[in-house]
């Protein structure tokens, strides 16, 4: 038996295929030590908070030198949160040797097997004055199966509805409210474009983190009497609440 | 036409291999013809559980690659005439298994054989991947630890996003069989109860398996443990296990702590 041999490779076309994926947005304030200071307070009680996720660094509105933002770079790196990418910057003040500037940042996340939200219906051509009909993606997902661990069930849009367990690291991460009809195990973002009316509404409550419109509360925070029940989770103001639904 | 099922589980020593080969064996005691099929390339050991390893010539990568039939790879098992082994290489590396070529593998024997049991590599990567591409069914071997447990509810989101079926948008059937339980411990709170497992997993159980050295003085002697000691309590429970894979309904009684002579004099303990 021969193993492969060992022969030149001849050129092949490159291929290229596109992808989206969903990174945090971390939008830096001054001074920058006291934002890297905030941000130390938020990993001491949410230690795992970046774990495994790329974060994209917002500069709109700062005036930083290339030297300062690689500084800022270096730090984040230092804290277990690395940058893939910068936003709201001048490209040609940048360089080549910070991370590349993205644009038309909105992209959808993978997942590895959520159910993708049905694709719209063929257009009609609709009247001028006839209001807009909501499309799949404004409307809500619904899943009909848990959600396991590894997995990540993204909806920028709208609400997320499931109905079974999500597990311990698993994410479910919605534009609006999170509805799970079953225990919460994993993490729940609402509200993740900046919607603070979104809530998160679970069955039996034995989350990792939950999120509303980047305020976020973890296990460790939640009051003991609250453990395995029914619960919804607001924000009021800049304080995540959460209470028993039973 | 065969079903072909996965022995899966993420993580690793949990007795998937030991599943394999008992179940395999238990299913061709019946009469129907089976192919256990080793996956775990560069780590094989069903041929050892099976007390086959001096009967190795050609493996399941050979035949992936074309360089031998199916036929001559397929070592007949020397007790049971319907139990078929397609082994694993220990030398070689995993990548040498082609999608195309394990895609027309399995095809030939689902062709062949009654059932075809496909035993998993741990992991979640392409090993892993590969032998449950083409499963009909999937037996998840779980122990009664957490780590365990969210291994294996990981391997079922691969389960329903990685295989044939699932990408065709059917389902795949999914079984969890809990390995090395230990009612003691269990009774104890040192490892998760049944009920825990089931509620965190949401699938069916195919069955309850004790921690018993049975299995591990049978993995040694090279026979399968429903051959070794028929009755022992492994051996029963992996009997049954079988069955239930067949759609029978066979009730599950979940293994209690062995009373110790204080207890059975005195009668239960007080709450
Ligand atoms: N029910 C059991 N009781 C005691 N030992 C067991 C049991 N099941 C498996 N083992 C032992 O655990 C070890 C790992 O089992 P194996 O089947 O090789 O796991 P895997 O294939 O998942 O890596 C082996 O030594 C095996 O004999
Ligand atoms: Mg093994």
């Amino acid at each position: 038996m021969r193993t492969a041999v060992n022969s030149k490779p001849r050129p092949r076309p490159v291929r290229f295929r596109g992808r989206s994926y969903m990174a945090f947005a971390l939008a830096p304030e001054l001074p920058v030590a006291d934002w890297l200071a905030d941000i130390d307070g938020a990993l001491g009680r949410s230690p795992g908070f970046f774990a495994g996720r790329p974060a994209v660094l917002d500069l709109a509105g700062l005036t930083l030198a290339p030297t300062e933002i690689a500084a800022m770079i270096k730090e984040l790196e230092a804290r277990g949160i690395r940058i893939m990418g910068l936003e709201g910057g001048d490209a040609a003040v940048l360089g080549s040797e910070l991370p590349p500037l993205l644009t038309s940042g909105r992209g959808v996340a993978t997942s590895e097997s959520a159910p993708e939200p049905a694709p719209d219906p063929a257009p009609e051509p609709a009247p001028v004055t006839r209001p807009s009909r909501p499309t799949a993606q404004t409307g809500s997902l619904t899943v009909d199966m848990p959600v396991r661990s590894g997995q990540t069930i993204y909806h920028p849009h709208g609400d997320i509805i499931v109905l079974g367990a999500v597990s311990s690291g698993a994410e479910v991460v919605a534009g609006g409210s999170i509805h799970i009809y079953g225990a919460l195990r994993g993490r729940a973002m609402a509200g993740a474009n900046g919607d603070r009316r979104a809530r998160i509404f679970c069955r039996k409550i034995e989350a990792e983190l939950l999120a509303i419109s980047g305020y976020y509360r973890t296990v460790d925070d939640l009051d003991v009497s609250l453990r395995n029940r029914p619960i919804q989770a607001w924000l009021d103001g800049e304080t995540m609440l959460i209470a028993a639904l039973d | 036409m065969a079903n072909v099922v996965v022995v899966t589980s993420g993580k690793g020593g949990v007795g998937k291999t030991t599943t394999t080969a008992a179940l395999g064996t238990a299913l061709a005691q019946t009469g129907q013809t089976v192919a256990v099929v080793d996956f775990d390339v560069g780590l094989r050991n069903l041929d050892l559980v099976l007390g086959a390893e001096r009967r190795v010539v050609y493996d399941l990568i050979n035949v992936v690659q074309g360089a031998a039939k199916l036929q001559q790879a397929l070592i007949r098992d020397k007790r049971i005439e319907t139990l078929w082994l397609l082994p694993a290489s220990q030398t070689r590396d995993k990548d040498a298994l082609t999608d195309e070529g394990v895609a027309r593998v399995i095809d030939e024997l689902r062709q062949r054989f009654d059932w075809v049991l496909c035993d998993s590599p741990a992991g979640i990567e392409r090993g892993a991947q590969l032998a449950m591409r083409h499963a009909d069914a999937a037996v998840i071997v779980t122990n009664p630890e957490v780590s365990s447990v969210r291994d294996s509810d990981r391997i079922i989101g691969l389960l329903d996003a990685k295989t044939e079926r699932a990408e065709r948008g059917e389902r795949i059937a999914k079984h969890i069989l809990v390995t090395r339980f230990d009612p003691a411990r269990a009774a104890r709170g040192e490892m998760l109860g049944i009920a825990d497992i089931l509620e965190i997993l949401s699938l069916p159980l195919l069955g309850i398996i004790p921690e018993s050295q049975e299995v591990l003085r049978a993995s040694n002697l090279g026979t399968p443990v429903v051959l070794s000691d028929p009755a022992s309590a492994p051996a029963r429970a992996y009997t049954e296990a079988a069955r239930r894979l067949e759609g029978e309904d066979v009730e599950i009684v979940i293994p209690a702590e062995k009373r110790g002579l204080f207890t059975k004099l005195f009668g239960r303990r007080a709450a």
